[in-house]
């Protein structure tokens, strides 16, 4: 072939690859304006109205302009009408007067942002946030709000590993707390002070001060039971993560590997009382920190493989092991039961 | 001593004191290549996490495919290269795979799919390394080694330094438009291997392929022992930069948030360090600077052991840390191909960097535990005291080399 050749046939692949990028860019943004102009209207409810009954807080995932805003739907119709929020985010988790909104804002240098909101959906105080968003809750009592984050780099052992930060905060002035540094971790009696320990996934108890959470260190995570005012974590059983602590208090429903292949979950319900772990019969594989509707179900986002990235929906299934888990909010994520 | 590098037309060969075509060809290659795959790895975290609701442990499996698979693939890619005797088709070949794995990520949307495509792209970047080295070392003056591994290396680095911005930038204009920052990804990826395919020259280096029992011979005589040993020892003495990273941002929110930016600091002195450390290497000797690189790691150690967590500190240990790898990445190829016979030295080059990735393998773990049991900036201490002994044997085992 001669230079002349080369050249010819290099400008040709460059052309392609051009064009062809930039044909794609344009066709993903047209797709994306069809599909808004096109996408089944979302029946829109009045705020105030789902507001002032129970009802649930969740990211809308439905396609359109309102697409990752904070919706809200009625705990009586929860495929029904969507009350929209101003507010954006990753994660929400809501109480009667207060949310707790963790998101990320791209740029050439991604940052990220984890905000408390008042019932007006107004910034009552920022948090401190490393890292990209991954779980977040908040006290029964309003007291205190966790969350939890994934931070690059953090972990030595290979570069640029994943690790965890999580935080306790106290929204009524006070400390923001470290779990990784601020607390005391018990395992089998004794003491563990690996450096590469992880904790992460928090829900609260009732009494304002125990919490349950995860923690891990080399290829094992334990169900840890946490004192705010003891500074202790201790664990209680292997193999557990982002437990959930029911409405009741008398149970915790997480993610267990179960011998499952590494990223696949499944879930189940562990009794305190009685120390007895009950597998749901949910059959994909479950990311996400659990939810309970009420002391019987369990809610919990599922992505919806298939239709491309971005698409998923919130599940219910029976928290005694039996029944078939059901469809509960289409294009939703990160669900909270607010009563 | 015995010198592998043939003469070769005065055509292929650049005249004076220039970096031959080809040595820039492939540095092209590469800068298109990494501009393609650091867009990705810039991305993969969000996109896994907030795009697709994986969890932190699946980007965490992912991650460390990321940083392991190539590393044990190398030396096979660089045994192929002398086998076969095919430097480019071998490189071609690994560019291929990383450059399909790419499109190969807008329909993979499952976990098992994503590990799937991030461990073809790291075979591929496996297979590509040795043979790609090769070749820059077939293809340069004798003399001139050293510069032409830091010019290849300088425009690796511009590329992996441009692919986070060319990602972002996307992302801007199509938010949560992960699929057309792969497509992008895959535009300059094929970009690379066209150039690669249709601009760098068939080099051989010898008649026939190399059989496994003369690669044994080759990688054991003492011409290679002696470096492979050196390289091996101060890669025992050479702690993962995670710690450092670590170390340096303990001092709280800020520093992990701006957390990123250590890499591009790192990075942007690599960059403007590695041509003149590479002319530096020709001149004085590439054994003398590869141990000068390891001094800078041991002042890196000692500043950040020692630092307090300051602005200052961490600038300077960056620094130092950019120039270790500026006088050691692009300067080891160059000591080991003028060691080996040009019909090993595909599998020479390999050997080297398979040695030193599994020597740092190995001591990161066993520096972890001194990490717990000492805290940082007394194992940080610890590991100079032990990287000084190390850069005394090693100046041992290479003296003499130079000549």
């Amino acid at each position: 072939m001669s230079l002349r050749t080369k050249l010819a046939a290099f400008a040709a692949v460059l052309v392609l690859a051009v064009a062809g990028t930039v044909l794609y860019i344009v066709d993903v943004r047209e797709t994306r304006a069809e599909q808004v102009a096109s996408a089944p209207p979302v029946p829109v409810a009045d705020l105030a109205t789902v507001t002032a009954a129970p009802h649930i807080v969740f990211r809308s995932t439905a396609i359109g302009d309102e697409y990752g805003k904070v919706a809200m739907v009625s705990l009586r119709d929860p495929a029904g009408p969507r009350a929209f929020t101003r507010v954006a985010c990753d994660r929400v988790y809501a109480h009667r007067d207060a949310a707790v909104c963790l998101y990320s804002k791209p740029s050439f240098v991604t940052t990220y942002q984890a905000e408390v909101l008042d019932a007006n959906w107004a910034i009552r105080r920022e948090l401190p946030l490393a890292g990209v968003p991954s779980r977040t809750r908040l006290s029964p009592d309003g007291a205190w709000a966790a969350t939890t984050t994934f931070v690059s780099g953090h972990a030595y052992s290979s570069p640029g590993d994943f690790s965890t930060e999580t935080r306790i905060s106290s929204l009524r002035g006070g400390p923001s707390l470290n779990l990784e540094t601020d607390f005391r971790l018990i395992v089998d009696g004794r003491r563990n002070t690996a450096k590469d320990r992880n904790l992460w996934g928090v829900t609260f108890a009732r009494d304002g001060d125990t919490f349950y959470a995860t923690a891990a260190s080399g290829t094992k995570t334990w169900l840890v039971k946490g004192s705010l005012t003891g500074r202790e974590l201790v664990a209680l059983r292997e193999d557990a993560e982002c437990p959930s602590l029911s409405p009741d208090g008398a149970r915790l429903a997480f993610k267990t590997r179960n011998g499952k292949p590494e990223g696949q979950w499944a879930i189940a319900v562990y009794d305190l009382a009685a120390g007895k772990t009950t597998l749901l019969t949910e059959q994909h594989s479950v990311d996400d920190q659990i939810e309970w509707l009420d002391d019987a179900q369990v809610l919990y986002g599922l992505p919806r493989s298939g239709t491309g990235p971005s698409a998923s929906d919130v599940w219910a299934a029976s928290a005694d092991g039996t029944g078939t888990p059901r469809l509960f909010i289409p294009d939703a994520w990160s669900p909270a039961v607010v009563r | 001593m015995y010198l592998s590098i043939r003469d070769r037309p005065a055509g292929e060969k650049a005249a004076g004191s220039r970096v031959a075509t080809t040595v820039v060809l492939l540095g092209v290659v590469s800068l298109l290549t990494d501009i393609s795959s650091e867009m990705v790895a810039a991305v993969l975290p969000l996109y896994m996490t907030a795009e697709l609701g994986l969890s932190l442990l699946a980007y965490g499996v992912v991650d460390g495919l990321y940083q392991g698979v190539s590393a044990l693939v190398r030396i096979f890619g660089g045994y192929l290269n002398d086998r076969t005797n095919r430097p480019k088709w071998v490189a071609v070949f690994g560019y291929g795979i990383s450059a399909l794995s790419r499109i190969a990520l807008v329909p993979a949307h499952s976990f098992a799919a994503i590990t799937a495509v991030i461990t073809a792209d790291r075979l591929g970047k496996g297979f590509r390394t040795a043979p790609r080295d090769a070749l820059i070392a077939d293809a340069s003056e004798p003399s001139m080694l050293g510069r032409a591994f830091g010019v290849h290396r300088t425009l690796d680095t511009i590329g992996a330094a441009l692919g986070p911005l060319v990602a972002f930038g996307l992302l801007l204009l199509v938010p949560a438009g992960y699929s057309a920052v792969f497509v992008a990804s895959f535009a300059f990826a094929l970009l690379g291997v066209a150039m690669l395919v249709l601009f760098v020259p068939d080099l051989r280096t010898s008649g026939k392929g190399l059989p496994v029992r003369r690669m044994v011979a080759e990688l054991a005589s003492p011409r290679l022992r002696k470096p492979l040993l050196a390289a091996g020892l101060l890669g025992l003495c050479t702690v993962s930069d995670g710690f450092l990273y670590l170390s340096l941002q303990d001092s709280g929110d800020f520093a992990a948030r701006w957390f990123p930016l250590m890499y591009v600091g790192t990075n942007l002195v690599y960059l403007s360090l590695a041509i003149p450390f590479g002319r530096l290497a020709d001149r004085v000797g590439r054994a003398r600077v590869f141990l000068g690189g390891h001094v800078a790691l041991l002042l890196t150690y000692l500043v950040a052991g020692g630092s307090d967590g300051g602005l200052i500190a961490t600038l300077v240990a960056l620094g130092l840390l950019g120039a270790y790898y500026a006088a050691t990445d692009g300067v080891l190829p160059a000591l080991i191909s003028r060691r080996v016979s040009a019909d090993a030295r595909g599998s020479g080059i390999a050997a080297a960097q398979t040695v030193v990735v599994l020597a740092r393998f190995a001591v990161s773990l066993a520096f972890a535990g001194l990490w717990e049991a000492l805290g940082p900036s007394p194992a940080l201490l610890f590991a100079a005291g032990f990287l000084m002994a190390g850069i005394g044997a090693a100046s041992w085992l290479l003296k003499g080399i130079d000549r």
